[in-house]
């Protein structure tokens, strides 16, 4: 075929029109969070004592850390979607969830606790964490995954391990209303841990699927 | 310059818009600029030249499937460039060289440089052969005999709209297998 007669079939084909990224990337989520709610409600489940836990700031705190990162992440996943754009300008909007969680690290610190530091740091739950948010990831990352390929991005390796980053924040989400950790030193430590390992996944997955 | 980028920004939004006539007008004018880009490219890292049609018809294509993440209050270029860029550096890749490609060599492409002939390519003509029959045919029918989709439609007692679909579906698969191959 010659490029005359290829430029004819793309004009012939105008009239067909994609849908925004971010709409792919909603509807590819709504579809993975059932699973990964299926899987969070049958192995984890809320912890019983959520009614008392929710009025201690520092189990609000965790949802705010990991709600921040979800939707930086969306975000930044959606700008990158475009062939010309770069993380310049938009890569800080990652540091949010950082801040929170440095700031609540403060406030925990001016505040008096009656477990010592490494304790809290330590935690009950950090195996359960290190295993259920990637476990919990995974139907989220191949979501998020399938929305952005309807994105052109100009690095396809970043823009998973942005995925990564999106769909550990929501699954972190879920953990923590689970998890009876509460100090921000568990969160620091292990969500973190936790998160990175996603963020890798989903960076090697990416540098496959994401190309366009 | 700066007036050819403003007159494809203006023609793309015309074809966002829906006027196919303006978006055939497009891709007539920004191919030369990809054909002389990808022959540099070709080129520089020691390849031959007359490979660049395989090329500039992935970038189309490229084009075309992706152009909804063009943001319409956006300049048309910098997007286009950064599609053609990525596509060449994909394509000397799978050709064993690794190189640099800047953005300037399809923006600072020379008038005088641009060769202004049609050229066949063999990658996507192979691909359409293993492309189910019906999009084979609507395809073959609309590029190659320049049926409007309205004659295709006829001539394969097929609606318009399956036309439409069998169209579009084989541009979308004709791209994916260009990826694979």
């Amino acid at each position: 075929m010659d490029t005359d007669q290829l430029i004819r079939t793309l004009a012939a084909d105008n009239a067909h029109r994609a849908r925004p990224v971010g709409f792919a990337l909603m509807l590819a989520l709504l579809a993975a969070a059932p699973v990964s709610l299926l899987m969070f409600f049958t192995e984890l489940g809320v912890r019983p004592d959520i009614m008392v836990a929710i009025r201690n700031p520092f189990f609000d705190l965790k949802f705010a850390v990991t709600l921040a990162l979800a939707i930086a992440a969306i975000a930044v996943s959606l700008h990158l979607s475009r062939p010309e754009a770069s993380l310049r300008g938009f890569g800080w909007l990652l540091l949010a969830p950082v801040g929170i969680l440095a700031a609540a690290i403060g406030g925990e610190m001016m505040t008096p606790q009656r477990m010592p530091m490494m304790t809290r740091m330590v935690g009950k739950n950090s195996s359960v964490c290190l295993v259920a948010i990637p476990l919990l990831s995974l139907p989220l990352l191949a979501g998020s995954l399938i929305g952005l390929r309807h994105g052109a991005p100009s690095r396809p390796a970043v823009s998973g391990a942005i995925a990564g980053l999106l769909s550990a924040g929501l699954a972190a989400t879920l953990y923590a209303s689970h998890c009876t950790d509460d100090s921000p030193l568990f969160v620091a430590a292990w969500y973190t841990i936790a998160t990175a390992l996603v963020t890798a996944v989903g960076a090697l997955a990416g540098a496959k699927l994401l190309r366009y | 310059m700066r007036e050819r980028d403003d007159e494809w920004t203006g023609l793309m939004r015309s074809a966002i818009e829906g006027d196919s006539a303006a978006y055939h007008r497009l891709l007539k004018a920004v191919t030369p600029v990809l054909r002389a880009a990808a022959r540099r490219g070709l080129a520089r890292a020691g390849q031959p030249v007359d490979q660049s049609e395989d090329i500039v018809q992935d970038i189309l294509l490229a084009v075309h499937l992706k152009r909804h993440t063009w943001d319409v209050s956006a300049p048309f270029a910098p997007w286009l460039f950064a599609i053609a860029r990525n596509k060449l550096i994909d394509a000397l890749r799978r050709r064993g060289r690794r190189i640099f490609v800047d953005i300037d060599d399809f923006a600072e492409t020379l008038p005088s440089e641009i060769p202004a002939e049609t050229a066949s390519a063999s990658e996507v003509a192979a691909q359409l052969k293993t492309l189910p029959a019906r999009q084979r045919e609507v395809l073959h029918s609309i590029a190659v005999e320049a049926a409007s989709i309205k004659d295709t439609a006829a001539k394969f007692s097929m609606s318009e709209g399956a036309v439409r679909v069998a169209l579009h579906r084989g541009l979308a698969s004709l791209t994916a297998k260009l990826r694979e191959h």
